[in-house]
């Protein structure tokens, strides 16, 4: 009797790491590897930013996250509402390198996350001020699924707690077609602009305890064409 | 078996709030959210400031941020529950003011507001849903933003409330 049961706790077992493996490495999961705005003959809005919390002005979220917010004073977001929620605010630097302007996001993990079809995701949204150009709204719903894959959970099963390499994926997954964020201009040159963006991650490092390391994000928002009105050649 | 139940298991699960909406003749929808001042600041981002808040803060003293003033809320519902969080954005360029609101209620959705420069005499501002997503992609309307003093022993103290009045109207797009 006890064998069987040995036998049979050993099968709902090992059933449920081949389970567990068959979901995680899904191929019926598609990644996105090239970004529709990369092949674009508009003019794109290129900005970046350090997605590590302790480059950022601003990082908070609930405070038993792995990541600590920063500066450590920062009120939190511990209310049963926003718990799932993180707020940053960066520095958002031109193509260039240079300081363009100031970003402030809000991601909150998504109701629509579904291990079953490959889907680790968050609605996020931008605040972007750019003080020599103008404001930006942005809003998109991202996958960190292949994130985790390549990333998080190779930093788990290390030895060190951490993982070093290069790794760039899109992680904009909708709401627009082709999987592109909405962007609604609100001032400046973006005034009532219409338009759509990718957000992309950069990897270097990432650490078990500190979360991003070194990293990079990267917003690219396509802009409209001016519109040209005719107007009679002088005779 | 084991499928089944993962694919009926929610990830995550969003704690809600009831929305408190007040229906208004040919007005829309109102709800009121509120920010409570000091508590519910999370960051004052300006550059100089004697006293930055939160303790720590290193904003960037460039001048290209000069004239820009970054600050984060929590924001509360009529139950003075919290129920999101917001940014609001203050600069003056050449083209003049510019406030905007983002607010962010995690199971509901965002929106991207616009307000209008502030009528003198008036002790509140208006502006406009420039865009939202999820609950508020449909909507169009107006947002009030009013300074409410708070009151300590009789007398006006430096504490108060943010509030942000909203009257949005669905748009629905005609299928035929």
């Amino acid at each position: 009797m006890t064998r069987q049961i040995l036998a049979l706790a050993v099968g709902i077992l090992f059933g449920l790491v081949i389970v567990a493996a068959v979901f995680f490495y899904n191929p019926f999961v598609e990644k996105q590897r090239l970004s529709p705005i990369a092949v674009t003959d508009k003019e794109v809005v290129h900005l970046s930013y350090s997605v590590a919390a302790t480059d950022a002005l601003i990082y908070t979220n609930d405070g038993e996250s792995r990541v600590s917010p920063n500066p450590p004073r920062v009120p939190q977001l511990w209310e049963p509402t926003v718990r799932h929620t993180t707020a940053t605010v960066n520095i958002l630097n031109d193509s260039r390198g240079r300081p363009a302007g100031i970003g402030v996001k809000f991601s909150s993990e998504s109701e629509d996350s579904s291990i079953l079809d490959g889907k680790a995701l968050v609605n996020s949204v931008w605040h972007i001020y750019l003080p020599e150009r103008g404001s930006l709204f942005m809003q998109q719903t991202e996958n960190y699924w292949s994130y985790i894959q390549d990333i998080v959970f190779p930093a788990y099963r290390s030895a060190g707690d951490n993982w070093r390499g290069n790794w760039i994926g899109i992680i904009t997954a909708g709401p627009g077609p082709l999987g592109l964020a909405w962007v609604a201009g609100g001032s400046g040159d973006f005034t009532d602009m219409d338009t759509s963006a990718v957000e992309v991650l950069s990897a270097k490092a990432y650490t078990v305890k500190q979360g991003p390391v070194a990293m990079t994000g990267e917003l690219s928002i396509e802009l409209p064409p001016v519109a040209v009105s005719a107007t009679e050649q002088p005779q | 078996m084991g499928a089944t139940a993962i694919y009926f298991t929610p990830v995550v699960d969003q704690a809600r709030e009831r929305s408190i909406i007040e229906v208004t003749p040919n007005g829309g929808n109102r709800e009121v959210f509120h920010a409570n001042i000091p508590d519910d600041r999370i960051v004052v981002g300006a550059p100089n400031q004697a006293e930055p808040l939160p303790r720590g803060l290193e904003w960037p003293n460039d001048d290209l941020f000069a004239n820009t003033r970054t600050e984060l809320f929590k924001v509360r519902n009529a139950n003075d529950i919290v129920v999101g969080v917001a940014s609001r954005i203050a600069a003056s360029s050449s083209e003049g003011e510019i406030v905007e609101w983002t607010f962010h209620l995690p199971a509901r959705g965002s929106g991207y507001v616009l307000m209008r420069p502030r009528v003198a005499g008036q002790p509140f501002r208006t502006g406009e849903l420039r865009s939202g997503t999820r609950e508020f992609e449909n909507f169009v309307g107006e947002v009030t933003e009013r300074w409410v003093v708070g009151e300590q022993g009789g007398e006006e103290s430096l504490a108060g409330r943010i509030e942000l009045s909203t009257r949005f109207v669905a748009l629905f797009e005609d299928e035929s």
